[in-house]
């Protein structure tokens, strides 16, 4: 434990002190800024009647920045090192390489989390700044829409990120760890879906593909999180798959060293 | 506990090495590494003992780094044993590398931290109690003599000489009882390699130091043993006088005077049928020529050639003394053997 812990502060110091930390926070929260001013703005259409809340436009298309941030914050934690020499310095310390893959995932799943908390602001901000806003709390600040939000992007997030490290573990190029990353990313967010779309022409055990691609389904759970039902099975989905990467990235960088 | 291994297994390794009645804490015995249908290393045997600074040389791609590799737990040898203080470092790497201090090649190191934070993130991972971490990192900066011009310095500022002596540095923490440095003086100028040398030689009879570098008479300074390594196999190992005695038989003399080459000749030959004489045609405006003579270590013409001469040409001898070949002759005649040996069972 011990030596989860000093790997951890490791990590989490240099985030802190790395520049590239500060400009994905920039990036980030500049295009998470926009996506919810574009939110409000399209709510506040006339033309548009009884479509969903700011916040749900908002959640709705949490992947653009997840698909932005989390190959940035991921793509150097092994393929950079590796490349550098510096993983085959660290594990000619007494470390284990499934410690060293918890402290960095704990490390980018923290910083992504406190980057969504902040992104929180945004409708913060608008429900106490916009003029008469705070007379409609249900359209601008929906509470369980907004925690079944952030819910959602807690749990999905955590695969994400194991992702990304899972891509990183993968390579030592940090540009092939990123696009790696964006490709799974992409095929987690859309596995669900196509599959649905190609089920009626498979002919074979149409309703067990059917169920299995509705539990992929990224966008279904997102949809019931967002009504503030927050389904456990979604949860295990993404609790199993963190797990899986974790392992599958803990392997690999045992032997990448 | 460790086998019974030693060096016998290999050529040129049957030379006794005094510091090895005590167990080794280095040892790799018959180890193999084969990385697809390559062989990098086989049936690589070598011992050290506590506080000896034994240099490890080999061409490029001898397998040097391998063997280093497999010693400090970052790669497992396909088969054969390593164990560093007794330890199996394949069945338990984390105890193993707690007796140990490792440089890689390149010596990679965070540019963004400072040194002083560098160092106490490494003392920490390498077990070293909390209360401990500071003066363990101050008497680490204090032997590499960092503490004054770099302690507050980010890494990525540093010169090649320093980031080399914070990699000692680091390898010094947690009071390993073995160092392996792989080619720390690779890229630094005379007076940095004068500096690290000054460093490593500190460190003998305290730890046991395995070093490889490219720098031959680096290895001839700092080391009490040198283990050569060629095309994955311990070629030659002892100390360098015996390895002299084993790889150049053969005793050479510089001599300076005004004598010809023909004379020397015709002195030396009928006393000794397999002496060479080499020297510079021209002779210098006093009419001396310098020479070299070599003569094999066991005739007895060797002892007593200066008297033999001065006997011979008196008052024309201005320089004598004998030039017993370097390292770098050594490492040369015990490669060439090993491809030599190679080449015959090819054929």
């Amino acid at each position: 434990m011990r030596t989860f812990r000093v790997l951890l502060a490791h990590e989490l110091h240099l985030l802190a002190i790395t520049a590239s930390t500060y400009i994905a926070a920039a990036v980030f929260l500049g295009l998470t800024g926009f996506l919810y001013w574009f939110s409000l703005h399209q709510a506040t259409d006339p033309s548009v009647n009884g479509g969903p809340t700011p916040v749900q436009s908002w959640f709705g298309v949490f992947w653009v920045p997840a698909l932005v941030i989390i190959p940035q914050i991921t793509m150097r934690a092994f393929a950079g090192e590796s490349r550098s020499g510096m993983l085959g310095a660290l594990f000619s310390t007494p470390v284990r390489p499934f410690q060293v893959v918890c402290a960095k995932f704990v490390a980018a799943y923290f910083f992504h989390m406190l980057l969504w908390v902040l992104a929180l602001l945004f409708p913060l901000m608008a429900y106490w700044l916009l003029p008469g806003a705070q007379h409609s709390a249900d359209g601008l600040l929906p509470l369980p829409t907004l925690l079944g939000g952030f819910v959602f992007v807690a749990t999905s997030g955590s695969l994400y990120v194991a992702t990304g490290l899972l891509a990183s573990s993968l390579t030592r190029s940090t540009l092939v760890a990123a696009l790696l990353c964006i490709c799974a990313l992409l095929l987690l967010l859309t596995a669900g879906s196509l599959l649905q779309q190609i089920n009626p022409g498979l002919h074979v055990a149409t309703d067990y593909v059917a169920a299995r691609a509705s539990y992929l389904d990224t966008f279904r759970h997102l949809d019931l999180f967002l009504r503030g039902i927050v389904d456990t099975r979604p949860l295990f989905l993404f609790g199993s798959g963190t797990m899986l990467a974790l392992g599958l990235a803990t392997l690999f960088v045992k032997n990448k060293a | 506990m460790p086998a019974s291994a030693s060096t016998s297994a290999s050529p040129g390794a049957g030379v006794t090495v005094p510091g090895l009645d005590a167990p080794p804490v280095i040892e790799a015995v018959n180890l193999c590494k084969t990385y697809g249908g390559v062989t990098a290393i086989e049936n690589l045997s070598l011992r050290v003992g506590r506080g000896e600074i034994v240099g490890f040389l080999g061409p490029n791609g001898a397998g040097k780094s391998t063997t280093m590799r497999i010693l400090s737990g970052l790669m497992p040898a396909t088969s054969g044993a390593a164990f560093i203080s007794g330890i199996p470092v394949a069945w338990k790497p984390e105890s193993a590398k707690m007796h140990l201090g490792y440089m890689p090649e390149n010596n990679p190191l965070p540019e963004d931290l400072r040194v002083v934070e560098y160092l106490r993130w490494r003392a920490k991972l390498k077990g070293v109690p909390w209360r401990r971490v500071n003066a363990e990192v101050d008497g680490a900066m204090e032997r590499c003599d960092l503490v004054r011009k770099t302690r507050g310095r980010l890494v990525g500022t540093l010169s090649k000489g320093f980031r080399q002596r914070v990699g000692i540095a680091d390898a010094l923490l947690g009071g390993p009882d073995v160092i392996i440095l792989d080619e720390p003086t690779i890229g630094l100028d005379p007076h940095q390699i004068l500096s690290i040398r000054r460093l490593i030689k500190n460190l003998g009879g305290r730890v046991a130091v395995l070093i490889s570098s490219h720098i031959l008479p680096e290895i001839e300074q700092m080391c009490d043993r040198v283990i050569i390594v060629n095309q994955g196999r311990v070629v030659a190992s002892g100390t360098t006088a015996a390895l002299r005695a084993e790889f150049i038989p053969r005793a050479k003399f510089t001599l300076a005077a005004a004598v010809t080459g023909a004379a020397l000749e015709a002195l030396l030959l009928p006393r000794e049928p397999a002496a060479s004489v080499e020297g510079t045609g021209r002779p210098g405006p006093d009419g001396v020529r310098r020479f070299t003579i070599g003569l094999p270590s066991c005739s007895a013409l060797a002892d007593g050639l200066l008297a033999f001469l001065w006997g011979a040409f008196p008052g024309k001898i201005l320089e004598f003394h004998a030039t017993p070949p370097d390292l770098e002759e050594i490492f040369i005649e015990a490669t060439h053997r090993c491809w030599e040996d190679e080449t015959k069972s090819r054929k």
